[in-house]
């Protein structure tokens, strides 16, 4: 009897002893992608749990789709599950004008604000104030093998054109041998395959909307490009081209199936790193190709770390985000996990550090890349929407799932780019319509 | 239906339906909540992107749904899963249940071998497929293909609604023999015994006595996959994103990219109420058709 009777009182004492003790610290929830600079963020827990005792950390880490999912329902539906969240270049300006997130006014002095980038600082400001703090940086590159290009006898200039792209990839493309031509991007999505073929298309000379909100999905220019990369990735790509993104073409070119790829700088402090590259000793690098203009031809994203509004803990938040993007974290995860992991893109002081330049011989192509794309000037004729590889309104989403399903059926051949295009005209118009940008 | 208790009150006519009452009540509850959401949502603009544009919106929804050529190639897409997976489910599943009755050594591990792929979660099987069956340079197929001296076939892009079913049918086909199985259990061995004696041929004696026998079985079979398949998600989730285009894009999956990808409830859940009708109509053939086997 007295056994049963003490035993409640004990679980309640210590109920209560637990409760006291997590009052003392803030607990905040940090949604975030699986990528691998943000798993080395989640592996730094304990460092910035001792530097402030009383905040602890709780992560959600999630494949990039299913966050962006789980974060819009949750922000829009003011669900407050998150205190931090990871999100893009794409979302902080549509989110911060409707007041979802909490802006970064008054950063401490040594933040040091003005060190960020300034491509990446205006990407993620709204009414000039930044509503998200950058945590990586990215555009996009060429990535070659040297020892193939040796052996064909060709030169890499420091910014090809598609045409000589297209030449050689022809010219070394041995599928018996499993060495591909050329991957690229083909897994339907509006941030995998149309982000692409979005540069590709702005390279081409083509925009998606005219100045009225009018698509022009079926102009010249997006058959041109369409074609074209129909026509280069299906007949000099790897097999199933058409369900790799990012992550599988990064594999294949680290265990070095392809001559060429392009895609995200980002890539390549792992594809440098030996560990995890069979080619990093031939690996080359020069700008991403253009056709008919320079403009857009490469994109900008950066992945963000930002706090709701809704948010009850921003004090604590506020302090996690400053961490996390700060000078101090890129110092730290340099001297912990080499200084080829540091996250890159973000602060102009990175690429003044002499050990990451020495570590990083693709840094200069990086910073380049960063600075020339300008979201704001990224087609040749005048645009109505900010964004390189995207626009910047919330129906983008869905337009760019969409249109990048139909550029998939194209690749394989289910149906011609022309029908293909015809269908993405309709099917954006519908939409456009429907949010009444268009009568 | 009136049967007296120990305590002498008789328990039927008004006295059950007030027990009933509370267990009847939960249950619509559960059900008609959720479905006048789904109603109410599908008469509204409701884009969680666009917090600014609310308010009814009468048949909007619909109207943009039913002029959608992407509801139509859905519908199409999805009649046809439904259809082959349920043919191949269904003939190979008999097929399978004869041979399984026979007596053969191991037939015991024969037989839990081949019901195993049913316990194996959707996703799971749909990833092992996806890498190690149907990927054109790692995958198994592929390999036996090259030993053929045949290309690889790149099963996702270039016949993507073939794999789907081919999925979906290796899944669901150890359910079909299950029930078929136990089915063939029942069936009298004097009466084959029987036959065979009058001089009937194996061929003869499956269209003449096991089929009819295995008549409601089947039905019960048809009935109870045609639930489970009009939903299929997870295999095209995993596999296709419901692509290269539309190919495998079937009601769930839109669905799905109108609730989930495009964030518009308004459309999902218009798009939800045909589901719901277009399963409504199934469920009445399908119900009546059991029904009429059932009281043979």
């Amino acid at each position: 009897m007295k056994l049963t009777r003490s035993l409640p009182m004990a679980t309640l004492a210590a109920a209560i002893a637990s409760a006291s003790q997590a009052q003392a610290q803030t607990e905040i929830t940090v949604a975030t992608v699986n990528n691998n600079d943000m798993v080395i963020m989640q592996s730094l827990t304990d460092q910035f749990e001792q530097a402030n005792p009383d905040i602890k950390l709780d992560w959600v880490v999630l494949e990039e789709n299913v966050l962006r999912q789980r974060l819009t329902t949750d922000i829009a539906t003011e669900g407050g599950q998150f205190d931090v969240m990871t999100i893009g270049t794409y979302e902080v300006p549509i989110w911060a004008e409707r007041g979802w997130l909490a802006a970064f006014d008054n950063l401490p002095e040594g933040y040091d604000e003005e060190d960020l980038l300034k491509s990446v600082r205006n990407g993620l400001s709204h009414d000039c104030t930044l509503h998200a703090l950058p945590f990586y940086g990215e555009s996009s590159m060429l990535y070659y093998r040297t020892d193939l290009f040796d052996e064909h006898g060709i030169d890499m200039p420091e910014q090809p054109s598609w045409e000589e792209v297209r030449d050689w990839a022809a010219e070394i493309h041995d599928p018996d041998n499993e060495t591909f031509g050329i991957c690229l991007r083909g897994k339907p999505g509006w941030g995998e395959n149309m982000a692409f073929v979005s540069t590709l298309v702005n390279t081409f000379g083509g925009r998606w909307f005219d100045e009225d909100w009018n698509p022009e999905l079926d102009s010249p220019e997006w058959q041109e490009a369409i074609s074209f990369y129909v026509d280069l990735l299906g007949n000099y790509g790897p097999p199933g081209a058409s369900s790799n993104g990012f992550n599988e073409n990064q594999a294949l070119f680290s265990s070095g199936k392809c001559a060429m790829w392009v895609d995200a700088t980002s890539a390549a402090g792992r594809i440098f790193n030996p560990d995890e590259s069979s080619v990093a000793d031939q690996l080359g690098f020069s700008q991403a190709p253009v056709a008919e203009t320079p403009k857009g031809s490469h994109w900008l994203w950066s992945w963000a770390l930002a706090i709701p509004a809704s948010s009850e803990k921003q004090e604590a938040a506020r302090t996690f985000v400053e961490w996390a993007t700060s000078k101090e974290y890129i110092e730290l995860v340099g001297e912990t996990e080499g200084w080829t992991s540091v996250p890159p893109g973000t602060r102009t002081s990175t690429y003044e550090d002499e050990r990451y330049i020495e570590a990083a011989p693709f840094a200069d192509f990086v910073l380049e890349a960063m600075q020339g794309a300008d979201p704001t000037d990224s087609t040749l004729k005048p645009s109505p929407y900010i964004g390189v590889q995207f626009v910047g309104i919330p129906e983008f989403q869905a337009i760019g799932t969409q249109v990048g399903q139909t550029i998939a059926s194209a690749l394989t051949g289910d149906a011609s780019v022309e029908q293909a295009l015809q269908s993405a005209q309709q099917a954006t118009e519908r939409t456009m319509k429907r949010a009444g940008y268009l009568d | 239906m009136n049967k007296t208790r120990a305590s002498g009150r008789t328990v039927g006519g008004l006295r059950t339906l007030s027990l009933q009452a509370p267990a009847v009540t939960l249950l619509l509850v559960w059900m008609l909540v959720p479905l006048g959401m789904t109603l109410w949502f599908s008469l509204q603009r409701y884009n969680l992107l666009m917090p600014g544009m609310t308010g009814f919106a009468g048949l909007e929804n619909y109207e943009y749904l039913f002029t959608d050529p992407a509801l139509w190639s859905a519908m199409g897409t999805t009649l046809l899963l439904v259809g082959w997976v349920l043919v191949i489910t269904v003939v190979g599943g008999t097929l399978l249940a004869v041979l399984f009755q026979q007596d053969f050594a191991g037939r015991g591990i024969a037989r839990v071998l081949a019901i195993s792929p049913f316990f194996v979660m959707p996703t799971v099987s749909a990833l092992v497929w996806k890498n190690m069956m149907m990927h054109p340079s790692n995958g198994v197929l592929s390999w036996v293909a090259e030993t053929f001296g045949l290309p690889a076939v790149d099963w996702f892009s270039s016949l993507p609604l073939t794999s789907i079913i081919i999925i979906v049918a290796w899944q669901w086909l150890p359910f079909a023999l299950l029930i078929l199985l136990t089915a063939m259990q029942s069936l009298d061995d004097d009466q084959v015994e029987a036959a065979r004696m009058d001089g009937a041929g194996p061929v003869a004696i499956f269209f003449f006595i096991t089929l009819p026998h295995l008549k409601r079985a089947i039905s019960v079979v048809i009935m109870i996959e045609m639930i489970f398949l009009l939903t299929i998600f997870a295999e095209i989730f995993v596999t296709t994103s419901g692509g290269p285009g539309l190919a495998t894009t079937n009601l769930a999956y839109l669905i799905y990219i109108q609730a989930l990808l495009n964030f518009d409830v308004g459309m999902a859940s218009a798009g939800g109420v045909v589901a719901i009708i277009l399963a409504n109509i199934v469920a009445i053939f399908l119900v009546r058709m059991v029904a009429r086997n059932l009281e043979d």
